[in-house]
């Protein structure tokens, strides 16, 4: 068990590699073309599928492909990179094959900028394509968790015929941490029931697709999908948890903002302020029961992320405002500093918010009376 | 019913084919295509290996009536999708079947691409100068002056651009093997499809390249003509514009072919 330092982008690339990916499919763009780079050396010295594609919709559909044959494949992006995407995941969805991707996060809408943000959380976790289904969504913190959750990503896709997305953000892609890489594990091609992989004389012939002109036929797999994703969030919710066993207060956050917000309870630990924090690791599903849990002991939670607001909405609806909810965001590719989530805990612990107000109109008002 | 005796056979059902009656219009040559693809499939004995990728399109359910295993393209993707099959089953035979609204209008990014990787994939290239599916509107492929629901007053070049020749814009590529143009308007020309699809699919089995047979095809329904009006228009005005002919054949296709 080596420790190694390990550039994000390029660890998530090694640890899919370990995990048994057969083929890659991706296209530059930043914060996230190292996982492009790497691969582009690896997979063929391994005797494995690598293209660059023309474009992410190329890259998507050829993912598609390859999920078809029943292989492990995956492609990573990041966020304009993603929303191209979504015509193919739609489709994947809609066909109900496994696939992986990753989504490096960074500022937007539009071209926005090259800088970490979280705000493709709606995206990812909500849908994202046309149509109705869901995304199974890990968010790790750090590299070594980024490195961890890939192979997890494989089996969960495949387990449940689903994508599997990991998102993380440009600083997890681009920074380098000390890391144990996950052991290798050999690639093992499943013969899945499913898999368009050439009938060779031994059995019917399959179809994948994901039209379904007959609709009571669609309607059938518009159920099948829900019922699927039932048995998803009965099995495969994971979040971390800090300080919450006699927490009385609750910071929520995941991914960077989730592991900022870990430095700043620790410090108002050290204050002696009995704060705690839940980070989700699936966002989607999102760990509902958990903060089901927290609430008879909460006075007041405090969602911290890198949007406006996305994951605050999931837990408000589980909250329904029995208690009250806080909100912390920093916008546009701006990480937030363990400080300012500090004074956010004072602020909560101080003058608890009333569960009248919005939490965004408020922290809105405090964003814009600070300029 | 007489009974098929050999001596009597002259026509039949090819294996590669299912029993599924094709939804197609009466006279529509899709009918013709595909079964020239299951003959020749059967003919190479590579049916239980072979993986067809369907477009989005009037062929949109084309895996209903392939004897193969089949998958379904987003529009205009089928090229990615093959490639992602090509890719991970070396030994398999992948084929795409596409339109021209699908292949050279909102696909044009990934069939260049494809052929440009050299990908050793099959496409038959259905060309009838409209978006059939959708029930008749321009395509990239539409003659100057021809009327369609969405160019009303016939294409005017000025506004609505030129047809796009496909094989002549794909055998400029390095990594396409076999590309050629060839019509389904009368039995010689569909002869002469079957001999090119036969050498498409021998191109990839032979790992030589990308090859593609664009074939000119009628839409009675959507040119407002009976099928053998439409057979007529794409006999005099199809093939003067899209002239039938091999625009690349590599030197190892060459070999083979001889």
């Amino acid at each position: 068990m080596t420790r190694e330092m390990w550039e994000g982008n390029q660890a998530v690339a090694e640890a899919a590699v370990r995990a048994g990916l057969e083929a890659y499919f991706g296209y530059p763009i930043t914060p996230q073309t190292e996982a492009l780079e790497y691969l582009s050396r690896r997979m063929p010295e391994l005797g494995r599928a690598f293209v660059q594609a023309e474009s992410e919709l190329g890259a998507i559909n050829m993912v598609y492909g390859a999920a078809c044959a029943g292989v492990r494949v995956m492609s990573t992006s990041s966020s304009p990179g993603v929303s191209l995407m979504q015509e193919g995941l739609s489709y994947i969805a809609g066909t109900e094959i496994p696939a992986v991707l990753v989504n490096v996060m960074r500022g937007g809408p539009g071209l926005g900028n090259i800088a970490p943000s979280q705000a493709d959380y709606n995206q990812a976790a909500h849908g994202g394509g046309h149509g109705d289904y869901r995304n199974i969504v890990l968010a790790p913190a750090s590299v070594q968790e980024a490195a961890d959750y890939m192979g997890l990503a494989f089996d969960l896709a495949e387990k449940y015929r689903t994508i599997c997305m990991v998102i993380i953000d440009g600083s997890i892609g681009q920074m380098m941490e000390p890391i144990v890489l996950p052991e290798m594990r050999p690639v093992q091609r499943k013969d899945w029931d499913w898999a368009t992989n050439g009938t060779m004389g031994k059995r019917p012939r399959r179809i994948l697709t994901s039209i379904y002109l007959d609709p009571v036929e669609e309607e059938e797999t518009n159920l099948r999908l829900p019922e699927r994703w039932k048995r998803v969030q009965a099995n495969e919710v994971r979040y971390k948890e800090y300080f919450l066993e006699d927490a009385e207060f609750v910071v929520v956050g995941f991914g960077t903002a989730g592991r900022v917000a870990l430095s700043a309870v620790r410090a108002a630990r050290k204050q002696g302020l009995k704060v705690g924090l839940l980070r989700p690791i699936t966002v989607s599903p999102f760990p509902a029961q958990i903060v089901e849990k927290l609430i008879p002991q909460a006075s007041a939670f405090l969602v911290v992320e890198m949007n406006t607001g996305q994951m605050l909405e999931d837990v408000r609806l589980t909250v329904k405002n029995r208690v009250p909810v806080q909100f912390y965001g920093r916008l546009g590719g701006v990480v937030p500093f363990p400080g300012e989530i500090l004074s956010e805990i004072e602020l909560m612990v101080k003058n608890t918010p009333s569960v009248d107000e919005h939490p965004r109109e408020a922290w809105f008002e405090r964003m814009m009376a600070a300029g | 019913m007489a009974v098929k005796t050999p001596n009597n056979l002259v026509y039949e059902r090819p294996e590669g084919f299912t029993d599924a009656p094709t939804h197609y219009c009466p006279g529509c040559t899709h009918g013709v295509a595909h079964r020239l693809i299951a003959e020749v499939l059967e003919d190479m004995n590579i049916l239980d290996r072979t993986i067809g990728v369907a477009p989005v399109g009037c062929s949109v359910f084309a895996y209903n009536y392939f004897d193969t295993d089949f998958v379904e393209a987003p529009h205009g993707r089928a090229p990615a999708m093959a490639t992602g099959l090509k890719r991970v089953l070396p030994d398999r035979v992948v084929f795409t079947y596409q339109g021209d609204g699908d292949l050279a209008s909102i696909g044009m990014g990934e069939i260049v691409h494809a052929a440009a990787r050299g990908e050793n994939i099959t496409v038959i290239f259905i060309n009838n100068a409209n978006f059939g599916m959708t029930g008749g509107q321009m395509a990239p492929t539409t003659l100057p002056g021809m009327k369609t629901t969405s160019s009303p007053k016939g294409r005017d070049v000025e506004t609505q651009g030129f047809p796009i020749r496909v094989a002549e814009l794909l055998c400029t590529l390095d990594g396409a093997g076999y590309v050629v143009r060839r019509s389904l308007h009368d039995p010689t020309n569909i002869r002469k499809a079957k001999k090119a699809i036969r050498l498409a699919f021998e191109t990839q089995v032979r790992g030589l390249g990308f090859s593609m047979v664009e074939l000119l095809s009628n839409c009675p329904t959507n040119w407002n003509l009976t099928p053998v009006e439409s057979l007529k228009f794409v006999e005099e005005k199809m093939v003067a514009y899209f002239p039938i002919g091999d625009y690349k054949v590599s030197s190892g296709v060459a070999q083979i072919k001889a």
